[in-house]
């Protein structure tokens, strides 16, 4: 159960002149349509298999809410086939649909029966329901003292009350604050386990990438690409630096990651390495040594303002270290075309075993969202291997020192009594 | 087609009635008297035409003679008109009111207007249980005559239903529709002889005033109330029929917009 199959799936607003328009269409339905039909979803496809966990990005207006509506059948499709197996719930935007007038129970009871619960049910479920969303006295209140966060974390509590078959989260957790969050997604990740489909839509790099198993990337209500998590989210990030329209190349690595390289141009990364301090090669490296990451860039043309950063990402995905010449205070300026400039970073690579990637970005200004010349994920890979240190667990080697005081017995008054002389 | 009406009505029932108790509640949420309200309202109103038309006007109904006889005359007109007119306001801003719940939730929207005329039937019935212990009070009740009022109720219902349904879907789309139905409201009353009698009027006005659907539905239940008389079936008929149509008409343009009507609100 759970299992979602979505074909050739359209979604069109009909968009009117005027109102005028709309009724001579109405009372003269064999006349040529007045309207301009809107497409905000086009050529969807795609397949969530039973106990998947698909994770749906895209900028705002890409057509993600409208695609989890359809799925969620409160909006019909224009065109397209949809099938379900298994029981949907539904979290779209804030408070599903909540009466404001009505005390959250009341609510909670609403909601439940819209989900296709017996009044018994949820009774039996309220004790929990209650218990999860925990804001207190205040599911005796009427709903409009609620503030977003505790709408939500009601509105989360009551749609997760029984397992889904699928369970579809749109933006919705976002609100609440990081404690809840948490607890949300380890219900969602309990449900996973239990065998529940899952798909969200979120802005939260990390949220996908932990939850999914895979990641849609929508854009101007088609799908763009399908793929990892990592892949997708890298070739979105690079998608959202580029508004104007650049190429963006995705190279297979001989590892299986995908490389992702977007930008103007203007500048562009020529070589990549990391060396030792005897300035060997190095794409192993020990805990703790003293490594040289060094870049050669070129200037294609003249710009005014350059700022070369890295940043340093586990095998997950997930940001160790970055930094830029803007933060450390040392950017180019006013540099020709032709131009090539070396970068040399140094720092002990202070890090967890494992393998470790190395993104480059060159940009005018602090962010890559300003002016991108040239943004290259995984330039370089490279392991951490522990064969001097001790063997710790983590990204991170603080190099912990320990002291330890031990004292004898302590003898203490009162209950040594029969000791004392 | 019905059928599927008819199930997921029955599948909803829970929520349906959930939604009748929750909105009753909500009207005297935060009153001292609460449910009070429901009795001392329509008991107001009763009163005061009472007062006001048989006590300090002296209004007469032709061919009776008891002192409360123009105020049951009255009374069963409006009370009736009191069902259909909540039926109709309520109906065309069926889907504009809940449309934070239809944009979110997926659920059988004909669950609504379900919830809307039961509300209303809710409340009538509470008035009208008023009004037949003003009966029984003054002595006035006219007997087994009475259950002729419920096939003319059916229709009534029916036909406000249809109509209100038909406000509804097109008020999604045309705001004007709501605005026109306000006005509608307020002319159709007085067209209707709710307050006065058919009697009352010059002969070349009678015959547009009977075109009027709601004319013959009125008429039947002061024939029931004032006059203790079985109503005149061969005037019933049409509407019944017309009641029908607008069902039937509710019902295909509910189906053909029910889509279009989440890309609207």
């Amino acid at each position: 159960m759970g299992d979602i199959r979505v074909n050739g799936l359209g979604k069109a607003y009909k968009q009117y002149p005027s109102q005028w328009s709309r009724l001579a269409e109405w009372i003269m339905p064999t006349a040529k349509p007045r309207h301009v039909e809107h497409w905000v979803l086009r050529d969807v496809g795609f397949h969530l298999k039973e106990g998947e966990a698909v994770g749906i990005v895209g900028a705002n207006g890409a057509g993600k809410s409208t695609l989890l509506k359809i799925l969620a059948g409160t909006v019909r499709p224009s065109c397209g086939e949809i099938a379900v197996h298994g029981r949907i719930a539904a979290m779209l935007e804030l408070g599903m649909g909540f009466h404001a007038d009505f005390t959250g129970r009341q609510n909670a009871v609403m909601g439940g029966q819209l989900l296709g619960l017996s009044v018994e049910e949820i009774l039996q479920l309220m004790p929990e329901i209650e218990a999860f969303a925990e804001i207190g006295e205040y599911i005796d209140r009427p709903v409009r003292t609620y503030s977003s966060g505790m709408q939500m974390r009601l509105a989360f509590s009551v749609a997760t009350a029984r397992r889904p078959d699928v369970l579809i989260v749109d933006e919705a957790l976002s609100v609440g604050d990081s404690y809840f969050q948490h607890k949300s997604f380890e219900r969602i990740r309990t449900f996973r386990r239990e065998g529940t489909s899952l798909l969200i839509v979120s802005h939260d790099r990390y949220a996908i990438q932990t939850v999914c198993d895979r990641a849609i990337l929508m854009d101007a209500g088609r799908i763009r690409m399908q793929g990892l998590p990592v892949e997708v989210l890298d070739y979105y990030n690079a998608l959202m630096a580029e508004r104007d329209h650049q190429a963006i190349r995705q190279t297979a690595l001989p590892d299986g990651r995908v490389a992702t390289i977007s930008g103007t141009g203007e500048a562009y990364v020529v070589d990549v390495k990391l060396l030792d301090e005897q300035g060997r090669l190095a794409d192993s490296v020990e805990v703790g040594q003293p490594v040289r990451l060094m870049v050669t860039v070129r200037t294609r043309t003249s710009i005014p303002r350059l700022v070369l950063g890295f940043m340093i990402t586990d095998r997950l995905g997930h940001c160790i270290y970055g930094i830029n010449t803007h933060r450390l205070d040392q950017p180019l300026e006013h540099l020709d075309a032709g131009e090539e400039i070396e970068y040399c970073f140094s720092f002990p690579a202070r890090l967890g075993k494992g393998s470790y990637s190395v993104s480059l970005s060159l940009s005018r200004e602090d962010s890559h969202i300003d002016k991108n010349y040239e943004w290259r994920d995984n330039a370089l890979m490279f392991h951490v291997v522990n064969v001097r240190q001790e063997n710790f667990v983590g990204c991170s080697w603080l190099d912990a020192r320990a002291e330890i005081s031990r004292h004898g017995p302590v003898t203490q008054p009162g209950t040594s009594s029969a000791a004392s002389p | 087609m019905s059928i599927g009406i008819a199930r997921a009505l029955w599948s909803y029932r829970g929520f349906i009635l959930g939604s009748v108790k929750r909105e009753f509640q909500s009207r005297y949420r935060n009153s001292l008297l609460g449910a009070a309200w429901t009795v001392l309202q329509p008991l107001a109103m009763i009163t005061v035409y009472t007062v006001v038309f048989s006590e300090l006007m002296r209004m007469r109904l032709a061919g009776m003679d008891g002192p409360y006889a123009y105020s049951i005359y009255l009374c069963a007109g409006l009370l009736t008109w009191g069902l259909f007119g909540e039926i109709l306001q309520r109906g065309q801003t069926v889907f504009l009111d809940n449309g934070n719940m239809i944009k979110k939730l997926n659920f059988p929207r004909i669950c609504l207007p379900a919830i809307t005329v039961i509300n209303a039937l809710v409340n009538f019935s509470i008035t009208f249980s008023i009004f037949i212990a003003f009966l029984l009070v003054t002595h006035s009740f006219p007997g087994w005559v009475v259950l002729y009022a419920l096939p003319l109720l059916a229709i009534q219902v029916a036909f406000a239903t249809g109509l209100g349904i038909i406000a509804g879907v097109l008020n999604v789309f045309f705001r004007d529709v709501g605005q026109f139905v306000n006005v509608l409201l307020q002319f159709w009353f007085w067209f209707t002889p709710i307050v006065y009698s058919m009697e009352t009027l010059p002969k070349s006005v009678r015959s547009w005033i009977r075109l009027n659907p709601m004319t013959p539905l009125a008429h039947a239940y002061q024939q029931i109330f004032a006059y203790r008389l079985p109503p005149d079936w061969q005037s019933i008929w049409p509407v019944a029929v017309l009641s029908v149509g607008l069902c039937l008409a509710a019902f295909l343009l509910f189906r053909r917009r029910a889509g279009e009507i989440v890309d609207e609100l």
